[in-house]
């Protein structure tokens, strides 16, 4: 095994082929390796055994905060700062303003929504390993691609090289890690 | 599709075999049987190739067209908002009617992007992205509006919940705040999913980058976008969740516009109707935007493969629907006015259709209620210019629309001692028509930078890239 080498890239000829790879490799026990596709696979999911994606937790969140925002604000600022009497309606209520606190709380969750993809995808990085190799920047057009990389603790460059050949996979090559 | 078919779907077979039902394969979503290099190559060549000649003349007159919107705000400000036709009784004239007009124009974008995903609408894919770039534009346009119809806009700020001078917040109890909120948060919302949905293609258009310029500006906004199946999987979650916050405030924003003027104790104004009336003529008169600009982008960038009639017949049957609404609203608003025994009610919708404004009502129930109507026809939806015409008319008879219920009630309320006629200026009109010219630059500068079609939904949508392809139907 080379110090340089980030992982093993196997192409798949399907989609097909490569959620049925994917399952695989799971089952052989895989720790860190990924499917690289240009469009969400369906199924590749529980393929891959993944759990469902977290992101509501931060819409959640973003939304709750966004309401308690809302509702704080128009509190503190026609009921408490500057009591507004506006024919003699009360300082505060639910009602009346509802509708900004509807607003705040989508704009938040959306918010929330797209901080929560970023986090959870470990976004932004802008250099990768990956990116250096020529045939793996083809993945975002039409090639379909599992990598496994050299820190798992199953692989071992002959074995797994085989294992992915066996799984249907039509070119296996190993991709380096120069940095 | 097989897989997602049911046991409980399933027909039983003994009946089956009675009834013989003739075999229809669905309309392919992508023509001619493309696969994934082409639909990538198809859009990012797009951004790629050389500037054409006949973007660069339609740039510089959307260029010229947006002066006059340039010029119009300038005087307005240098002047003071005199210079529009504004006046005792109707201080609502022009500048609310494009701002309502043009808001409603984006709702079309969310429709699609959001509610047609949530109902699992694929054809939505191919227009999904433009129809968002409308709707962020439209919304662009929409809001010079209101910010400088205050004429001394150096106190547009006290719009916003800041303390002005005198130490004084805004008062939240008025459907004016409350369309600060929804207009912004609707302008951002629309913002953050158009852009994430942008993510995946702007990294295609990175890795197939062969300049330096193209390299930075589309690795910068892709974030490092990998294609991981990890990544994939909070992404899918996200639009989900983002399509999910957007539908309920799409019609919120609606409702919430129809409320400026419902809220309102003006007769013509003050009606219940409004929220449901004003969401549905919204969509329609987007669905009329979105055909008018997808069908001469379809045609130049040869895109007939992927925005096929399926798609153009639907669009037309939900412009049908949505007209057809629009017209039950406005039979339904004469009904109630007749029927609630209201003289001031009555009155306002008899003047409506028969006072000094008729020509307006004509224009509008011509345009929105008769004109889609042809859209029954499979000849008129098959034929692109006819539809494109039709399309047209819908834009035309929202803007009427728009006008026709901020005028006429103003124009004619209580007292016939304070009755007037409003015309706009010439700079109310040169200001309103710069707005097209604006929406244009906007438009033309997204074709020409960014991936017009989401590839990675049309992709998705292609019968390869289901796993169980080519499996037995079971």
């Amino acid at each position: 095994m080379n110090f340089n080498d980030y992982g093993l890239m196997a192409t798949f000829k399907s989609a097909k082929d490569l959620v049925h790879a994917a399952e695989k490799i799971r089952d052989a026990g895989f720790k860190n390796w990924e499917c690289y596709t240009s469009f969400p696979v369906h199924g590749l999911d529980k393929a891959m055994g993944y759990p469902r994606s977290m992101v509501g937790a931060f819409t959640l969140t973003g939304g709750l905060t966004g309401f308690v925002v809302g509702t704080l604000m128009i509190w503190f600022m026609n009921a408490f700062d500057y009591p507004l009497n506006v024919g003699g309606m009360p300082f505060f209520s639910f009602i009346f303003p509802f509708p900004v606190m509807y607003e705040m709380n989508i704009l938040f969750a959306a918010f929330g929504t797209l901080g929560g993809m970023f986090i959870l995808n470990r976004l932004p990085r802008h250099h990768h390993p990956l990116f250096e190799n020529q045939k793996f920047l083809k993945c975002s057009d039409d090639r379909l691609a599992i990598v496994i990389e050299v820190i798992d603790p199953k692989y071992d460059e002959i074995e797994t090289q085989k294992f992915l050949k066996d799984l249907g996979a039509t070119e296996v090559e190993t991709v380096q890690d120069d940095n | 599709m097989s897989a997602t078919t049911s046991e409980v779907d399933k027909p039983d077979p003994a009946i089956m075999a009675k009834v013989q039902p003739a075999h229809l394969e669905p309309r392919p979503l992508v023509e001619n049987n493309r696969d994934y290099a082409w639909i990538t190559d198809k859009i990012c060549r797009i951004v790629e190739e050389k500037t054409p000649t006949w973007w660069w003349a339609c740039f510089a007159v959307a260029c010229m067209t947006a002066s006059f919107t340039v010029m119009g705000l300038i005087y307005l400000v240098a002047t003071g908002v005199g210079v529009w036709g504004l006046a005792n009784p109707v201080n609502w004239g022009w500048a609310i009617v494009n701002f309502v007009f043009w808001i409603g124009i984006g709702h079309a974008g969310t429709l699609i992007s959001a509610i047609l995903c949530l109902l699992k609408q694929k054809w939505r894919t191919s227009i999904n992205r433009a129809a968002e770039a409308m709707t962020v534009f439209a919304v662009v346009c929409a809001a010079i509006f209101p910010v400088f119809h205050v004429g001394r806009i150096w106190f547009a700020w006290f719009l916003f919940p800041l303390p002005n001078s005198n130490w004084l917040w805004p008062q939240f109890r008025s459907p004016l705040e409350w369309d600060v909120f929804a207009v912004s948060t609707y302008g951002t919302v629309s913002v953050l999913f158009w852009y994430m949905g942008m993510i995946p293609d702007l990294a295609t258009i990175r890795d197939r980058a062969t300049t330096k310029f193209r390299k930075l500006f589309y690795g910068l906004f892709a974030m490092g976008w990998r294609n991981a199946n990890n990544h994939w999987r909070n992404f899918e979650g996200a639009y989900l969740l983002l399509a999910g916050l957007s539908t309920p405030l799409v019609l919120s924003v609606h409702t919430i516009v129809s409320f400026d003027f419902a809220v309102a104790q003006l007769p013509g104004w003050h009606t219940t109707i409004f929220p449901p009336y004003f969401v549905a003529g919204a969509i329609f008169s987007g669905f009329g935007m979105v055909l008018t600009l997808m069908l001469p982008l379809r045609s130049i960038y040869r895109l007939h493969d992927l925005i096929n009639q399926q798609h153009i017949d639907n669009m037309c049957k939900i412009t049908l629907a949505t007209g057809t609404i629009v017209g039950y609203a406005y039979s339904m608003e004469f009904f109630i006015a007749w029927y609630g025994s209201n003289p001031y009610e009555g009155f306002a919708f008899i003047n409506r259709a028969f006072g000094q404004y008729w020509w307006a009502y004509l224009t509008m129930i011509s345009c929105n209620v008769i004109s889609p109507q042809l859209f029954w026809f499979k000849a008129v939806r098959e034929n692109p210019a006819v539809v494109w015409i039709i399309s047209i008319f819908v834009n035309v008879g929202m803007w009427f629309e728009r006008f026709v219920i901020a005028c006429t009630s103003l124009a004619n309320d209580f007292m016939p001692s304070s009755w007037g006629y409003y015309s706009p200026t010439i700079i109310d009109i040169l200001t309103y028509f710069g707005t097209f010219g604006v929406f244009s630059v906007l438009f033309l500068l997204f074709i020409r930078f960014l991936p017009i079609m989401p590839m990675a939904e049309i992709k998705m949508v292609l019968p390869e890239s289901d796993p169980h392809h080519g499996d037995e139907h079971h």
